[in-house]
């Protein structure tokens, strides 16, 4: 590599470092505080008096015996129930993976392989679908679901999100599938594989650096949705984010805020484990369409 | 690949997508061509032995027969369209013909929901996208010039304002800037104002939205120049320093070349994401004075009664303005597909 060519001088590099450690900083000091402020409690967490209050905790201190509680994370947890929303977010990101990257595979390696014009609108129309917000469609589902009683239900919140998440799951694939080369299936065909068959034990066990990729972003997409959730589940489906904004809707109980903010930090934490493991994966998913051109 | 087998690869995926995303368009735009029933209305005669009086009430039974019968609702063309919380042609009309110039027009104008929604999203779709393709790009640039084992814990963080739960992310800043939480108060000392709430004001609320989306958004312009700037030719850097080309040439004419096509497909990516903003204001509280396209249709959805014609008709709107702003790549594509 020639890093020679790119060296800086070291104004510049001064300058883009203090850059650099000040981005650092905002991109990571609004997570340790409400990680640290998720254990006081409220009059600490949002002190009138003094702001080092949510450092030190001196209500929660006064109330507790100790500057750290867990009452928040007990109350949400156990009280309010936080636990099913949990569940049923578990399952309703499993599902919408698995399903969309099912689909999404089957679909996407048709796409790589037709030589046809039509495979070329099909992604063009994905791409509208992919730009178009996810409110416009659900506003055209709520009278057939409510006709159909289909509102409500956990399967209908997941193939909602399966179908939401078909046209970035098929670009991604398609571009994947594009880069393995033809010949693999090809020559499988030619020794009398059925192309279902050629799929099945050629393509499947190369794909999986591709799958994984584009399976992270269907676990961040279900994962992460709030408009879907919150407008097709019912009270007792409600997945982890809906329930969240739901703390915040009722009446401001005392301590109903400290729910909301360890069930946040709850919520959180599963998203940076997922970004110390697959950093790689994640960067290479989003860079894969642009890079390449 | 035949029809045949292409068709059995692409059905379920084509049937999701037909089933969820292109009959709930159809579903949307006849929703938005039909109102509510009126309740139906009756006249009862009430007759004492002195005088006879009429009198109405609404008959429930009816109604609720003739909700039942056509859900939809009575057709009513394009009357949604035009009423005054969607395109409002007669306030328009009237503005036309009474404001007091151009400033006065857009003032009022903006009074009208839909166009300060339209207003919002604009607005927030022009500022976020440049900024947080510049800060991601001065990201990238620090990135790379630090030592290569710190690269790795530096792409980490940065990482994070971006994967994680837009709803919750919005969250996490609005206890921030609560005027009891440390950014709030930190804005009261320095400014020196004891009544000062950043969600009282429209302004201050707009801009800490934008705020959060350069902050939410940023990451993926870093991530994306960042492997931009690994794959700079190194040869033609090398031969251009060769030649004696200073270093601010081989940055005009090597890297801001390589990096542009990355810069369109961003941008593209971005005002795609931008025009949907929604989150955010739900997680600020700030429906009062910021709406989107996409919080409008919300609100619309989720109030006491459904509105749902309105909702429909809202989102017809909306999808308009997608393809109104896809219109350039459409257009380039096919342009591109004629020739081939």
């Amino acid at each position: 590599m020639g890093v020679r060519a790119q060296k800086l001088p070291p104004v510049l590099s001064l300058v883009f470092g203090a850059l650099l450690l000040l981005w650092l900083l905002v991109a990571t000091f609004p997570f340790a505080w409400t990680l640290w402020g998720s254990f006081k409690v409220e009059g600490d967490f949002f002190s009138k008096a003094d702001w080092t209050h949510a450092l030190t905790g001196p209500l929660t201190l006064a109330e507790y015996g100790s500057a750290f509680t867990g009452t928040g994370y007990e109350g949400a947890w156990i009280k309010e129930a936080f636990w099913r929303a949990t569940l049923n977010s578990f399952v309703v990101t499993v599902a919408v993976v698995v399903i969309s990257l099912t689909f999404g595979t089957l679909g996407g390696y048709a796409l790589s392989r037709s030589t046809y014009r039509y495979a070329f609108w099909l992604l063009l129309a994905a791409l509208v679908f992919r730009a178009m917000p996810p409110i416009t469609l659900v506003s055209g589902y709520l009278l057939p679901f409510y006709r159909w009683n289909l509102w409500g239900h956990l399967p209908t919140a997941i193939f909602v999100l399966v179908a939401i998440n078909q046209p970035f799951t098929l670009w991604m694939l398609t571009a994947f599938f594009k880069n393995i080369p033809r010949d693999l299936d090809e020559s499988a065909r030619m020794d009398g594989c059925t192309p279902f068959q050629a799929f099945r034990h050629v393509i499947i066990p190369v794909m999986w650096p591709g799958v994984i990729t584009t399976g992270l972003f269907s676990f961040l997409l279900a994962y992460n949705d709030f408009v879907v959730t919150a407008m097709l589940l019912s009270k007792d489906n409600q997945t982890m984010v809906p329930k969240i904004a739901s703390f915040l809707g009722t009446t401001q109980t005392e301590g109903n805020v400290m729910f909301a903010v360890s069930s946040v930090v709850s919520v959180t934490a599963p998203l940076f484990v997922l970004v110390m493991f697959f950093q790689r994966q994640i960067v290479s998913g989003l860079t894969a369409g642009a890079v390449k051109g | 690949m035949k029809h045949k087998t292409f068709l059995q690869f692409f059905l379920p995926t084509a049937t999701a997508m037909f089933l969820f995303i292109a009959l709930p368009i159809v579903s949307v735009v006849t929703q938005s061509l039909y109102a509510p029933h009126r309740q139906v209305i009756v006249e009862v005669e009430n007759c004492t032995p002195f005088a006879c009086t009429k009198s109405t009430t609404i008959d429930q039974a009816a109604t609720q027969a003739l909700r039942e019968a056509q859900p939809l609702g009575r057709f009513v063309g394009l009357d949604i369209y035009l009423d005054r919380s969607h395109l409002a042609a007669e306030e328009i009309a009237r503005l036309f013909s009474q404001s007091a110039g151009p400033g006065d027009f857009m003032r009022r104008l903006l009074n009208l929901p839909f166009y300060r929604a339209l207003a919002f999203t604009l607005t927030y779709m022009a500022v976020v996208t440049p900024l947080s393709i510049l800060l991601g790009f001065f990201v990238a640039l620090g990135v790379n010039a630090i030592p290569r084992l710190l690269r790795g814990p530096a792409i980490f963080v940065s990482l994070l304002p971006m994967i994680v739960t837009p709803l919750i992310g919005a969250l996490i800043l609005f206890w921030m800037v609560d005027s009891r939480g440390i950014i709030g108060t930190a804005m009261i000392w320095l400014t020196e104002n004891p009544n000062l709430s950043l969600k009282a004001s429209s302004v201050l609320t707009w801009i800490m939205l934008i705020v959060y989306g350069i902050w939410s958004t940023a990451p993926f312009a870093f991530v994306i120049y960042y492997a931009g700037l690994q794959t700079v030719p190194q040869d033609t850097l090398e031969s251009a320093m060769i030649d004696g080309a200073s270093r601010w040439s081989r940055i005009r004419y090597v890297v801001l070349p390589h990096l542009l096509p990355l810069t369109v497909f961003m941008a593209l990516i971005k005002i795609m994401d931008n025009f949907r903003v929604f989150e955010p204001i739900v997680s600020f509280n700030a429906g009062a004075h910021a709406q989107s396209l996409s919080y409008f249709i919300y609100a619309d959805l989720s109030g006491e009664t459904r509105l749902l014609s309105s909702a429909a008709a809202t989102s017809v709107l909306t999808i308009l303005g997608v393809l109104v702003l896809l219109s350039p790549v459409l257009v380039r594509t096919w342009r591109q597909f004629g020739k081939a």
